[in-house]
């Protein structure tokens, strides 16, 4: 290759940074590296879209952001969403889908108000334990499926998606959980807010951020990134592919079993139709939030601001007078509009470094 | 270098299989520590497999596998680099998401406190590896849209990161340009110095004899022969590679050649190639050599319509041909065998008869309506004639061996009666005696006056098959070669001029 200085388009222009940079060492300082790579990553644009949408309805109508109301649910509603969407992120990265969480967090809902009805003397602690491990265990039965059986991931979790259900759906019959059956220092975590965040964001927050450092760090992380890019290429580099897909489905599993307690403890009643459709909610969150739908790119981050993008323009549309079925329609744009843009650039980021290679041979 | 010492490798008739196809019958191999130790043989004859023995990617049927004197197992790669091995495969296998330092530590990332991945290490390891290779290469940018050359340098960076005592390079140099190909070398040669050992696995024979120590010839799945480099000469190697007459392995009839079929003319896509214009004329079998990754493949799927173009036109007998439509194509009479013919030819779960109709069924079904009997009965003669050997037409194409799934992939496209025939790496994973048949078919079928693109990798098959040599390099047509004057150094010549010059 021949160094960089020197190289012109063939009208005679000087080649710009930016597509130099395509092939040669960056002669960016670090922090100036850095700032490119934030201002043009996907996590900022949303986020930028999400501030927009959030001043839009501010503007319209003060108590959106500026009441204690609005204030608390603008946090804590997407709060449930998110952490299915962190869970749902993983599993994405490593190209595979789980559409098994809504049936998931509904059995662990229903299973968080048994628990509390029928061993009154349990601790909170261990009924949040027993339930994270329930949907671990339900995680495991997908991962094991999808590792073991070779059959692609949308197929063996809208089976379990049944299958869960229908557990839930014979277990709990007609019977609802009201809020007289739990404790009252329950339902208070639902509702307890520390310096006005409320503690169920927090939680979520702190999920969050675990994971995304685990991703961004671990050796184990960046194999979720290497084998979503390319499976085969995966097993050469002699990763143990088995095992992390086992394991983001186990994540994903352990966190819809958590969402399913939180379901509980924010809203207090459960019947056997909670969380149904909130799959697809999960994985539209991660596709609008920048993780790839074929894996290996993506991250969490983006899939939590895509989470409360989705949720928090849910809200504010209403507010803003805008009609049922377009409130509906705006998710699906988003969606088709990311995915679009998805395929935009890359396709030009592809046709810029072909040009850049014939430039320099 | 003396036969007392303990070798770094050693096997001794190894064997390997996969279904009915016999890929490596006997091989054996004993490479010492600081030695350069050259693999050779013809497409097929077992070296890949030997390798991916050694990797780990494959379980051997038997015989004995040595690393420094220890009997080893490998169940996985991982296995195979914990040992200390480390292979650059022909094709690389990269990450195209990930960073291109990411790539090179992928799995074994330097950990610093609390099991955190120490990106500013690596980055400047990825650095330092680039500087001792003497190449320009962004660690940051992702691994995407670099050349195959670019990505070579990178499964040479990764394998001397792993400070291998043994470093296996099949066809490194197939896709690098002089220039690169020498600081390969040099890098080579300062891993043998330091004592270790390395299996070097080429086509050309120039790059055997300027780097090897020690040569090991292998033939349909066997060892042959092991010659010190000195004690021995590139023709010597060539009849024991070969060990029978060429001339019987491509037979070839002269055919009549009548008015041209397609016409290209300037055919371009961005980035990919530039002005592409050839004929094919009737009767004439057309050879499309060219290095991996010269281009080639794209143009028969611009040409066929799979794939866009930005300029330039098509035509099919004198008829210009819709771009980006294969219905387009076959209707005005082309026919396309793809190089992975499992992935876009077969639908291997399906039976023969479907196969063969599933291009035709138009013309067969009756009131919308296609039964299994009419799909029978149209796909009889063909696999008749090709000698598919399958015991009913039922039977599911996935089992059947390489060669014939090929002819069934075949027959489905003769069964539109084309008068072009694009056909993609013929005989790429057929065994030798399948692939002489092949060869008579495509002779054939020119001898009654179909024209035939052929793309191949193998130069004796363009050389042997070929009534014109028509040489792809990076993306353009550097040489048109009648039967007469295609002789190997003048391909080779053509497939890496432009990347001499440019280097």
């Amino acid at each position: 290759m021949t160094p960089h200085a020197g190289i012109r388009h063939p009208d005679g222009t000087e080649a710009s940074t930016s597509e130099v940079l395509l092939v040669e060492p960056s002669t960016l300082s670090p922090a100036r590296r850095m700032a490119t790579t934030v201002l043009r990553s996907r996590e900022l644009s949303i986020f930028l879209v999400l501030v927009a949408v959030t001043v839009v309805a501010t503007l319209k109508n003060e108590s959106f952001l500026f009441s204690a109301d609005g204030w608390r649910n603008f946090w804590v509603n997407p709060s449930l969403l998110l952490l299915l969407a962190v869970g749902q992120a993983v599993v994405v990265i490593t190209r595979n889908v789980d559409l098994s969480v809504g049936s998931v967090m509904a059995l662990t809902a229903y299973l968080t108000g048994r628990l509390f009805i029928d061993q009154p003397g349990l601790p909170i602690v261990a009924v949040f334990a027993i339930c994270i491990l329930a949907g671990a265990v339900l995680g495991l039965v997908n991962g094991m499926l999808v590792a073991y059986f070779n059959v692609p991931s949308l197929v063996i979790t809208l089976g379990t998606l049944y299958i869960y259900r229908g557990i839930v759906l014979s277990w709990a019959g007609s019977d609802r959980i009201n809020a007289g059956d739990l404790p009252s220092d329950f339902l208070a975590l639902g509702n307890k807010a520390i310096l006005t965040i409320p503690v169920l964001t927090i939680i979520a927050m702190a999920v969050l951020a675990a994971v995304g450092y685990y991703l961004y760090t671990a050796r184990g992380g960046r194999e979720f990134y290497a084998i979503g890019s390319d499976p085969d290429a995966a097993v050469l580099y002699g990763l143990n592919v088995r095992r992390r897909v086992l394991a983001a489905f186990v994540l994903s599993g352990a966190l819809a079993g958590l969402v399913g307690v939180l379901y509980t403890a924010r809203y207090g009643t459960v019947s056997s139709g909670v969380g149904s459709g909130i799959e697809l909610q999960a994985v539209a969150a991660v596709v609008v939030g920048g993780v790839a739908i074929f894996g290996g790119s993506g991250t969490v981050w983006g899939a939590a601001i895509g989470a409360f993008l989705l949720v928090t323009i849910n809200r504010a549309l209403p507010s803003l007078g805008i009609e049922d079925f377009w409130q509906r329609a705006v998710v699906g744009v988003l969606i088709l509009g990311a995915i679009v843009l998805d395929r935009l650039l890359a396709n030009r980021q592809a046709r810029k470094l072909a040009e850049a290679r014939e430039m320099t041979t | 270098m003396t036969g007392s010492s303990t070798p770094v490798l050693e096997l001794r008739d190894v064997s390997k299989s996969f279904g009915p196809v016999v890929a490596l019958r006997a091989g054996s191999l004993r490479v010492e520590a600081g030695s350069i130790h050259a693999l050779v043989g013809e497409n097929g004859a077992g070296k890949s497999t030997l390798v991916k023995v050694v990797a780990g990617v494959h379980r051997r049927d038997g015989g004995d596998f040595l690393l420094g004197g220890d009997s080893v197992d490998f169940g996985s790669t991982s296995d195979s680099k914990d040992a200390g091995v480390a292979v650059i495969y022909q094709e690389p296998t990269l990450f195209p998401d990930l960073s291109v330092m990411e790539n090179i530590f992928m799995g074994r990332q330097i950990v610093g406190r609390g099991r955190r991945i120490d990106r500013a290490a690596m980055y400047a390891e990825a650095e330092g590896l680039f500087g001792r290779l003497g190449v320009d290469l962004d660690p940051r940018r992702p691994a995407r849209g670099l050349s195959i050359a670019d990505q070579q340098i990178i499964e040479i960076a990764k394998a001397i990161s792993l400070d291998a005592r043994l470093l296996i390079m099949d066809e490194p140099t197939a896709a690098l340009s002089g220039v690169e190909v020498e600081r390969l070398f040099a890098v080579a040669r300062s891993l043998r110095d330091e004592g270790r050992a390395l299996v070097f696995i080429s086509h050309r024979f120039d790059e055997v004899f300027d780097l090897c120590d020690t040569i090991t010839v292998m033939r349909d799945g066997s060892y042959v022969a092991t010659h010190r480099t000195e004690d021995t000469s590139s023709p010597a190697i060539v009849a024991e590679m070969v060990g029978r007459e060429v001339a019987d392995l491509f037979p070839k009839t002269p055919a009549e050649i009548g008015e041209p079929v397609l016409e290209v003319e300037g055919l371009q896509s961005r980035g990919v190639f530039h002005d592409v214009s050839f004929t094919v004329r009737r009767g004439e079998i057309v050879g499309l050599a060219g290095l991996v990754g010269a281009g080639r493949s794209e143009i028969a799927r611009a040409v066929f319509g799979v794939d866009g173009y930005d300029a330039g036109r098509v035509r099919l007998n004198g008829r210009e041909i819709r771009r980006r439509s294969p219905r387009a194509a076959i209707d005005a009479g082309m026919a396309f065998v793809p190089e992975d013919r499992r992935a876009q030819g077969l639908v291997t779960e399906a039976s023969v008869a479907r196969n063969v109709a599933s291009v035709i069924r138009g013309g067969l079904a009756r009131a919308g309506l296609l039964t299994t009997g009419a799909e029978n009965r149209a796909a009889g003669p063909w696999a008749g004639r090709l000698e598919v050997k399958t015991n009913a037409l039922d039977m599911s194409a996935r089992t059947m061996s390489g060669g014939n799934q090929q002819k069934v992939v075949i027959a489905k496209w003769l069964a539109t009666e084309p008068d072009l025939l694009i056909i993609d790496e013929p005989t790429r994973g057929i065994d030798v005696g399948t692939k002489s048949e092949v060869h008579r078919l495509l002779s054939e079928l020119a001898g009654q006056g179909m024209a035939i693109l052929m793309i191949s990798s193998e130069l004796p098959e363009v050389l042997g098959m070929a009534d014109r040599v028509l040489v792809v390099c990076e993306g353009r047509i550097t040489a048109d070669l009648p039967r007469a004057d295609a002789t190997p150094e003048a391909v080779m010549h053509a497939a890496t001029r432009q990347l001499e010059v440019a280097g």
